[in-house]
């Protein structure tokens, strides 16, 4: 099975990347756009037929390793 | 003499210069490789500076799961002294040891020249010896230098007087913080005092003919802080 990982700064705490993304976004014309977030995807491929199981375990791994859940939020999806 | 552990990750680089600085100021240092799981023999720890394990994921991210730090946390828990600077800064925030965390410069260039900083208590190993609005001059090497952490722990550490060391100008004027860091927070450290976090390196100035002796007082504060181990 294999899992998508997204992880983002959460909302409120410095993300020096994406504000100086979203100034560069407004430069160039695209004056719709608000807030720009930085983060990381992760493809976690792992054995076992039971998806619950699997992401229940991903999820733990986010928390301890994956993720800094002092700074970060992070979701996770199935891939097919 | 008490022993210091000077703990070694692959990617540490500034080991040599920590164990330089201490056996000046009259401590003596030991490497220990980061797959230690014994320190007993060592009155305190310092994580120096570099890219342990690469920096991979986030900094400090894997070396907060090294063998040595098991021992680190005991330390803290102990209240014996452990100092994390730079890179080693990072990784206590990692393994949760001191709060918050240290992310990318506001401006996103690597930052490598002399910085000042306030001395803001004396309530930590690393202030000990210090006078509180002393500024020193002390060399800031870190592209995640910038400190960040939710509202209300930034409340607490300024409510608690944990924050140790604090950016300024050659006068001590707060006029801004050369990596965004949150209240130009250069250094904190634990409620009991013992763990801290530096981001600058004092290690790095501890001579004149280095530019600068005003890491001198913090690190000698460090070693002033080592009880000796009971045989």
């Amino acid at each position: 099975m294999r899992f998508l990982v997204s992880i983002s700064r959460r909302d409120g705490l410095a993300d020096p990347e994406g504000a100086t993304t979203a100034r560069a976004l407004r430069d160039l014309g695209y004056d719709e756009v608000g807030d720009v977030h930085f983060g990381r995807t992760i493809l976690v491929e792992v054995s076992g037929d039971d998806v619950d199981t699997a992401r229940s375990r991903i999820d733990e791994m986010c928390r301890r390793l994956l993720a800094n859940p002092v700074i970060e939020d992070f979701t996770i999806e199935a891939l097919p | 003499m008490s022993r210091v552990a000077v703990a070694l990750f692959p990617g540490t680089n500034c080991e040599q210069d920590v164990v330089y600085a201490l056996d000046l100021l009259g401590a003596e240092a030991d490497l220990v490789w980061h797959r230690e799981t014994d320190l007993s023999g060592a009155a305190g720890i310092v994580l120096p500076g570099g890219f342990a394990h690469g920096d991979y994921l986030r900094t400090g991210a894997i070396a907060r799961f090294s063998p040595i730090m098991q021992e680190v946390e005991r330390f803290a828990v102990a209240g014996r002294p452990v100092l994390g600077i730079c890179n080693g800064f990072q990784i206590l925030c990692e393994a949760g040891l001191l709060p918050g965390a240290l992310v990318a410069n506001r401006d996103l260039r690597f930052i490598c020249r002399p910085v000042h900083v306030r001395v803001e208590t004396t309530g930590s190993v690393l202030t000990r010896h210090a006078e509180v609005g002393a500024v020193l001059r002390i060399p800031l090497n870190s592209y995640e230098g910038n400190y960040v952490a939710p509202p209300q722990e930034l409340d607490s550490l300024e409510r608690t007087g944990r924050v140790v060391l604090r950016y300024v100008d050659e006068r001590g004027e707060a006029t801004g913080s050369p990596n965004g860091s949150a209240n130009r927070i250069a250094a904190i450290t634990n409620a009991t005092g013992n763990v801290a976090g530096v981001m600058p390196h004092p290690e790095r100035a501890v001579e004149d003919v280095l530019g600068s002796a005003d890491g001198r007082v913090l690190l000698e504060s460090f070693v002033a802080s080592l009880q000796p181990v009971p045989a």
